[in-house]
């Protein structure tokens, strides 16, 4: 389907003007968030607009946090993990390789482009590849703007039905 | 009509909103079990079968219904007038079925809006001839005379989206075992706490008949439909390589699909721990493929025809998401 755009029950869009994209991030306890954090001992600087949240195993991250992530207003979500062969619990990365193959077809059919989703290996001396990825992606999303996923949660009063149904 | 003959039987209405009529063949479905229900209960307004109308409703006391199993999901402002309507005539309000439920097949034109769809079937599909390009209008003036349509949501709802609801009857459509249970469990006075699915809060696998040749590690490196495999009758369909999503899925339908060699769909929903349907079911998935390489994940899940049609298949109304994005205008 192309993408239509027109007025819809949820009422226009604000210009993305300052536009500062959000992104959660949810970095394995092992690897990726120790790597973050030697970023940050190391004083290097990258884009403040991830919201971490650590994980024992990126395999714990159910994909029902991505998607309510998604749903509570997030622009982007991004799963860093131990390399392959390098899980602390063995195949939980693998899990997630599958998860992430799969849900993101899911998400594209429903409208998220494939840049605001994310998977990455990064270990934990890899501070610089935080800093690298962390940007790029804040700079993506950036360009492709808010997701603003809201549905209206009320149903409009039937007294203005016509206007719903213009 | 008049009222409905006053016997000191509880008052229950049934309706119908976005569906395709299979929730109100359930009820018949019944059986002679019907008559138990019909000699319980006053019906007080039931479309598909009885002459009450609109007006007659609106005559009723507030709270003057027992109950009102409403079946659909919501597509358009009369399903939502008429949900708010019987919500304040009625004590309960059960949603009846996988769409009321969860959104059902009517939910998946989520993944469309009100633009594209009556473009699609007013102007473009093979059959239409409508050389004015003219689109349902809310309302419209015949020599002076006005005529109106309900308004057509971008969004389809589920019951609970509309109104408050008190109980959920899963399925599509819920077989009669439930619906009796439900049935009595309210006459008698004796259901759980409000808000609750009547139905097992277990997954299928643990109802299903094969459960015992259920591998404890399944390994799947493919996924066949069923019309590529011969079945064996005894065996556990996802160990056959067949899209079985009993263990994502309530249960309470005593596996009729999976004892008919097709693999469950999923129309009962979660169970209570589950949030997103889809989402969960996903993960059950990736957890049973037995590969990890990258190029061959991709491989085996581009077997599994639109994944998110399978995945949310009855619920995406009711998904986190809820709905394809909506690009709007600047
Ligand atoms: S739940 Fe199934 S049977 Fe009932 S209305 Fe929906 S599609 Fe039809
Ligand atoms: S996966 Fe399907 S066939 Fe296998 S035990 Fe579960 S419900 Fe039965």
């Amino acid at each position: 389907m192309p993408e239509a755009t027109h007025t819809t029950e949820g009422g226009a869009r604000a210009a993305p003007e300052g536009f500062e994209p959000r992104i959660v991030a949810f970095f394995c306890n092992w690897c990726t968030y120790i790597a973050a954090d030697l970023a940050g001992t190391s004083r290097m600087k990258y884009a403040p607009n991830v919201r971490v949240i650590r994980t024992m195993c990126s395999g714990r991250v159910d994909p029902q946090f991505v998607l309510e992530a998604f749903a509570r207003g997030a622009d982007g979500v991004l799963i860093g993990g131990c390399h392959p062969g390098d899980c602390h619990y063995q195949e939980g990365n693998y899990k997630t390789l599958r998860r992430y193959t799969l849900l993101r077809q899911v998400l594209a059919t429903l409208g998220i482009e494939p840049q605001r989703f994310r998977l990455e290996w990064i270990s934990a001396s890899e501070a610089e590849r935080v800093r690298a990825v962390v940007n790029e992606m804040v700079e993506q999303v950036r360009a492709l703007g808010p997701l603003r996923l809201e549905v209206p949660q009320e149903v409009p009063v039937p007294r203005q039905r016509e206007e719903v149904a213009a | 009509m008049a009222d409905a003959p006053q016997t000191g039987k509880p008052k229950v209405a049934f309706y119908w909103c976005a569906s395709c009529g299979g929730c109100e063949e359930a009820v018949v479905d019944l059986a002679e079990a019907i008559l138990e229900v019909v000699g319980a209960v006053d019906i007080a307004f039931w479309p598909v079968a009885l002459d009450f109308k609109r007006r007659d409703v609106e005559a009723m006391e507030d709270g003057s219904l027992a109950a009102s199993f409403i079946n659909g999901a919501v597509r358009t402002t009369e399903q939502a007038e008429m949900a708010q309507l019987l919500r304040q005539k009625s004590k309960l309000v059960i949603a009846f079925g996988a769409c009321a439920h969860l959104g059902g097949i009517p939910g998946l034109a989520n993944l469309w809006d009100r633009e594209s769809i009556f473009r699609r079937v007013y102007l473009e599909s093979p059959s239409t001839d409508n050389p004015d390009g003219v689109l349902p209008q809310v309302r419209y003036e015949d020599d002076g005379r006005p005529l109106t349509l309900p308004g057509f949501f971008d969004t389809v709802r589920t019951l609970d989206q509309v109104v408050p609801v008190d109980y959920y009857l899963p399925g599509c459509p819920p077989t009669p075992n439930i619906i009796l249970q439900a049935v009595r469990a309210l006459l008698r006075g004796e259901l759980p706490a409000r808000g609750s699915v009547l139905a097992p809060d277990q997954a299928l696998c643990e109802e299903c008949p094969r459960k015992d040749s259920k591998p404890e590690r399944l390994g799947l490196v493919e996924f066949k439909r069923p019309h590529q495999v011969l079945v064996d009758e005894g065996t556990c369909l996802l160990a056959q390589g067949l899209l079985c999503l009993g263990p994502a899925t309530r249960a309470g339908c005593g596996a009729l699909c999976v004892k008919g060699n097709m693999p469950c769909s999923g129309c009962f929903g979660p169970t209570s721990r589950v949030r997103d349907y889809g989402g969960k079911a996903l993960s059950a998935l990736a957890s049973i493929v037995a590969s990890n390489a990258g190029e061959e994940i991709v491989r085996i899940f581009q077997q599994i025809p639109d994944p998110t049609g399978t995945l949310y298949r009855y619920s995406l109304p009711a998904s986190l998401l809820r709905r394809r994005r909506e690009v709007r205008a600047a």
